[in-house]
């Protein structure tokens, strides 16, 4: 694993919120290949979301090296940050009234000079972006009125807007329910097909990971357990040791991928 | 989105030119515009002109101005805080203002720096001092803290300046006493130029700061963390907007006291007219701030005339029922 063979690399990062406290990033090396979708699965306080933290810049590790396309993240500002990588958060809150297609107009902040009023060609890749993700029609809706699926949605669709090449998702379906997490799941298998964007995806939700992801990232206290294929990955004995839950894991025989079935505590 | 701004603050600025012209003309003496500018009769006996020009017009101005600086640091202080009901009344911050003024107005203090005197000096520091504490408040909202923690503690600081503020007038001069209380309801008692220019001087330079902030609060309003995977530089945006928000409430409150609930009255109205947009927002609060100060003063002069309320009394009196339904609103 070479950085340079990869769009997201992370070499040996460490981070901790408390200079004297544990890591909660604990020399992690990591690489997302080009039109990858990598699940983060791990149980809570594993540092799924530090990670997605670390590799979109937000905070810096303490140790360890993260580069885009070979380029030390470190040495690009926010806005170029923006334009490589965008972020869907887990859940979004307005604290004005903002209309979708307003809030969708936002990811083209780092692509817009200080004063720079989006022209038609921002609004034009704005629509883009809601029809990509079937929102179309919210457009002129306001955003706080829209329903959790909804929302998320338009948030992704904000994310699209940003023209970034990678995109860094937060629990997508932590609070929606199963239809919407379906749709979540069909649009981001969907959009990394047509628009081979590379996706890092944060997940609680073993089928949601087994459906979506190409490929895993098991994480236990801040560590790597194991990084690979999903069909290699995800089997009974990472689940025991991820979550120390026993499971059965099958190939589901009409859906075409693993299925995950809790049994038993394992301890 | 360039014809929405433009139209709007063409609105907004006709409605300012209006009342600013209006304002003036009305009052207990009644006066004649073609009186005022009529150049024939000498400017020393003319005294239409001279109600005008000197015992109207810098009072409207000055209106104009607080009204403005009260209701640009609102709306910057609503943005950074994620709460629409963070404001420099709320915050503390124009406690702050005011303890900052009255210590130099009390103690007679006289120094001037790059033109600035004292009061809107020691305002100034006053409202830095207290959005110091905001400051690391905002910090622990980064965090996560709770909104109504932020409000809380902005009581809580309120209340406190405001004993040291009560402590002062007990030391002070007796005969100072009456003309503080007075002007700590918020009055504009400004019958010259000189303290407009002072004011006008930090105001301009706060005002010139929040030009370049409106896009960057749209983006940190939907939380920082998001703001920053976006491409803005948090950390660098709140402490300019922070600068930004204490000059101006401090230039403000060295003008007229602390006129309260402007910087939570306006920012709403005009984000109830024109969306939530800071592009339009900003702009449009600077103004419609001024024309709501300018119109409460109006009424503040002339309710009563010719005895005159401190104008604070008025924007409290439209103010805190609106705080209320406010919050009614947002429980609902």
């Amino acid at each position: 694993m070479t950085p340079g063979s990869h769009v997201l690399h992370a070499a040996d990062v460490a981070f901790t919120y408390d200079r004297r406290g544990r890591l909660v990033v604990d020399g992690v090396t990591l690489g997302v290949g080009r039109g990858a979708i990598v699940g983060l699965l791990g149980p809570n306080g594993s540092g799924k979301t530090t990670l997605l933290r670390l590799l979109s810049g937000t905070v810096t590790p303490v140790s360890g090296r993260i580069t885009i396309n070979g380029v030390a993240i470190g040495t690009l500002s926010r806005r170029e940050m923006a334009r490589r990588i965008a972020v869907v958060p887990q859940e979004t809150h307005s604290a004005f009234d903002f209309s979708v297609l307003e809030i969708v107009l936002m990811g083209r902040y780092p692509h817009l000079g200080a004063f720079e009023l989006e022209g038609a060609n921002d609004v034009a890749i704005a629509r883009e972006a809601l029809a990509a993700t079937g929102t179309a029609a919210l457009e002129s809706r306001r955003f706080a009125t829209l329903s959790g699926g909804e929302k998320q949605r338009v948030v992704i669709a904000s994310a699209l807007a940003q023209s970034s090449e990678i995109l860094l998702l937060d629990e997508p379906t932590a609070s929606l329910d199963l239809g919407f997490q379906f749709d979540i799941a069909r649009l981001l298998t969907r959009l990394n097909r047509e628009r081979a964007v590379t996706m890092v995806v944060s997940t609680h939700d073993l089928n949601l990971a087994a459906t979506l992801c190409t490929e895993l990232v098991l994480l236990k206290s801040g560590r790597v357990l194991a990084h690979g294929p999903t069909e290699r990955v995800l089997n009974a004995e990472s689940v025991r040791a991820l979550y120390g839950v026993d499971a059965d894991v099958v190939r589901h025989p009409r859906a075409g991928h693993l299925t995950v079935v809790p049994l038993a505590r394992a301890d | 989105m360039r014809r929405r701004l433009v139209v709007t603050l063409a609105a907004f600025g006709a409605l300012t030119m209006v009342c600013g012209l209006v304002a003036p003309i009305v009052g207990s003496t009644p006066i004649s515009l073609s009186r005022v500018f009529n150049r024939t009769i000498p400017f020393a006996d003319n005294v239409d002109a001279q109600v005008f020009f000197v015992a109207r017009l810098p009072r409207v101005i000055a209106a104009a101005l607080v009204g403005s600086g009260l209701a640009v640091a609102g709306v910057v202080f609503q943005a950074l805080l994620r709460n629409p009901l963070a404001s420099p009344d709320t915050l503390g911050v124009s406690a702050g203002a005011t303890l900052g003024a009255m210590i130099a107005i009390t103690f007679h203090v006289d120094v001037a720096v790059m033109g600035i005197t004292a009061v809107p000096l020691a305002s100034f520091l006053g409202s830095a001092g207290a959005l110091g504490i905001v400051y690391l408040l905002a910090a622990a909202r980064r965090r996560g803290t709770s909104s109504t923690v932020l409000l809380l503690a902005g009581v809580a600081l309120s209340a406190f300046l405001g004993a040291l503020l009560r402590l002062i007038q007990i030391v002070a001069d007796f005969t100072d006493t009456l003309r503080n209380v007075r002007w700590m309801m918020g009055s504009l008692d400004v019958a010259s130029y000189a303290p407009i220019v002072a004011a006008l001087v930090p105001m301009t330079f706060a005002f010139a700061v929040a030009g370049s902030l409106p896009r960057v609060l749209d983006l940190i309003s939907m939380g920082a963390e998001a703001a920053e995977s976006r491409g803005v530089d948090v950390r660098r945006a709140e402490r300019i907007a922070l600068l930004s928000a204490s000059l101006s409430t401090g230039a403000a409150v060295s003008l007229g006291g602390p006129i309260p609930f402007v910087g939570i009255v306006v920012p709403h109205i005009v984000r109830l007219l024109v969306g939530a947009d800071h592009r339009v927002v900003l702009p449009a609060s600077a103004l419609f701030g001024a024309s709501f100060v300018i119109i409460c003063d109006l009424v503040a002069r002339t309710l009563f005339g010719p005895v005159e309320l401190p104008v604070g009394t008025v924007t409290a009196i439209i103010g805190g029922p609106f705080f209320l339904w406010l919050l009614f609103r947002r429980l609902a």
